[in-house]
């Protein structure tokens, strides 16, 4: 694979959920840049993949770096904030919390968040504030959500929502971006208007590994694909290459 | 007649600052506490021990109260908080018992039900404040207080935070929140404020006994928020006025007082039913978005 060390390698995790083995000896790197797609059949661990990444579960074994420093054990908080951020596949957007809100929630509000600077620096807070604002305004303009700003999240369309689950994670500036399936649940014309977007965010210096299960859709947004069965990396390489593969198709199709 | 007033006016001003407190967590951040008047009592209890027996006076006597009211709820904090779901209720209960039972039989220090009396009235620049009316302005003076810190907690990156952590603790976490960190911080201001409370009925009153923090007193200051309507935040303020009036008109209607003890109970529970069924929201409380 490419010379470049990766952004993020996974080695050797694994993780088993009583008598099954959800993760085996599963071993990847996703380089910086680039989009990386996670495919596999259903239950081939792909979102306990992530979840082991984000800091939501811990693994039986194995190491997970970012730019080389083990994350592997931290809590969620901590592996976002060295620059691991995700979504998820049931979205979890904070329904009754307007859009600018939700995006609000990933800029950078240090001082605001502490409540001693909340009361002793209200200058700096309210100075901060202000640079957050101006941020998301921008996030939703890149995401095409400015005028639903200051609607509720749970009263945009579904579509929608799916950007606005992208839009908060891209406030944050973590360089690496794990989307657990951005496309699905969505018609061909929605899907038209995500999949720009995709590359847009490795436009703007984002690394992207990416849940899909469409087939066609992989081949054309990925650069790299690595394919999950039973928890362990069949194969990785350029998409087209993978597609070739007739053991890989037959475990996919079941033909 | 306007000592009266006075005196009512002082008590909803006290039990503003409860339920203010109180909402910090039962609606702003989720966590459902049953150790408030617990929290009241530390507060009333440090500040007079310390001004009976240590010669505090009351601004000294309050830094006290609000610290130790802090530290109590960081102790039942930091290990219930860490573990998500509702184990803070169960932990606030057992704070609310042993907290009682420390009051009644600590008696060396706490003097049980005989209780502390001669607790000195506060003074401020050397005048002292002894009057029911003048204390109306120092009680109305730390409800604005309390009042005006609670609003800039929750209009504010930090008060977006705990609306996050409340409505989705998974996502919260994964946009780098520590929640765990949050929600015991606002556990400690939640208390420390509830404390401050404390030391204004000690000094008021100034006598102090165990019945006045019991279990009940703190089911009464949920009570007062949730009527009042747990999204606004001057929810708890209506509530507390409110529910400290009924007793009061209660009294004009010259209804003997063995009637009119149970009475009370019957209006708070008759209440507490009719808005569960017609107004979950409170009486201040927004109504509920697309219903």
């Amino acid at each position: 694979m490419a010379a470049e060390p990766a952004i993020l390698s996974v080695q050797g995790v694994a993780r088993s959920f009583g008598g099954i083995q959800a993760v085996d000896n599963c071993t990847f790197d996703v380089q910086s840049g680039l989009i990386t797609g996670l495919i596999g059949p259903n239950g081939a661990g792909k979102t306990t993949v992530f979840n082991l990444i984000t800091g939501f579960l811990s693994a039986d074994q194995g190491s997970i770096r970012l730019k080389g420093k083990e994350i592997l054990g931290l809590a969620p908080h901590r592996v976002e904030r060295l620059g691991v951020v995700r979504t998820f596949q049931h979205l979890r957007l904070w329904n009754k919390m307007s859009v600018i809100e939700n995006v609000l929630l990933g800029c950078a509000t240090t001082a605001g968040e502490n409540v001693f600077s909340l009361f002793l620096r209200a200058g700096a807070v309210r100075a901060e504030e202000q640079r957050a604002l101006d941020r998301a305004m921008e996030v939703l303009r890149f995401f095409g959500l400015v005028d639903r700003a200051h609607e509720l999240a749970e009263d945009l369309a579904y579509p929608e929502q799916k950007l606005l689950s992208m839009a908060r994670i891209f406030a944050t500036d973590a360089p690496v971006m794990l989307l657990d399936e951005p496309t699905s649940g969505l018609d061909s014309e929605s899907i038209d208007r995500i999949v720009p977007m995709v590359r847009r965010l490795v436009d703007h210096g984002k690394t992207v590994l990416l849940i899909e299960h469409n087939i066609e859709l992989i081949s054309e947004l990925s650069d790299q694909v690595v394919f999950l069965h039973q928890g362990q990396v069949l194969a990785a390489g350029a998409p087209a290459e993978i597609m070739r593969d007739p053991a890989l198709t037959e475990i996919y199709f079941g033909v | 007649m306007t000592a009266y007033l006075a005196h009512f006016l002082v008590m909803v001003a006290i039990y503003s600052i409860l339920a203010l407190s109180l909402n910090l967590l039962i609606g702003y951040s989720g966590i459902f506490s049953l150790a408030h008047a617990a929290i009241y009592g530390i507060g009333a209890y440090a500040s007079a021990l310390a001004a009976l027996n240590l010669g505090m006076g009351f601004w000294g006597g309050m830094v006290v109260a609000a610290s130790v009211g802090a530290l109590a709820s960081a102790l039942v904090a930091i290990p219930s908080l860490r573990v998500a779901g509702d184990y803070y209720v169960v932990a606030s209960f057992g704070l609310q018992v042993v907290v009682l039972a420390v009051f009644m039989n600590w008696t060396d220090l706490t003097k049980g039900h005989a209780g502390l009396p001669g607790i000195p009235r506060p003074q401020l620049f050397g005048f002292v404040i002894d009057q029911p009316f003048e204390y109306v302005f120092l009680a109305a003076g730390f409800a604005v207080a309390t009042w005006a810190i609670c609003w800039r907690l929750t209009n504010s990156a930090f008060g977006r935070v705990l609306q996050a952590i409340r409505d989705d603790e998974i996502a919260a976490q994964a946009m780098g929140k520590n929640v765990v960190l949050v929600k015991i911080v606002i556990a400690c201001i939640s208390s420390a404020l509830g404390a401050t409370a404390g030391s204004l009925y000690a000094h008021y009153i100034t006598y102090i006994n165990p019945s006045s923090f019991s279990l009940h007193e703190s089911i009464f200051i949920a009570t007062l928020v949730i009527l009042g309507g747990s999204e606004r935040l001057s929810g708890p303020i209506v509530g507390a006025f409110l529910l400290l009036a009924i007793p009061e008109l209660l009294k004009f209607m010259a209804i003997p007082d063995t009637i009119a003890a149970p009475m009370r109970q019957i209006i708070y529970g008759g209440l507490l039913v009719v808005f569960m069924l017609v107004r979950p929201e409170g009486i201040l409380g927004r109504a509920r978005h697309g219903r």
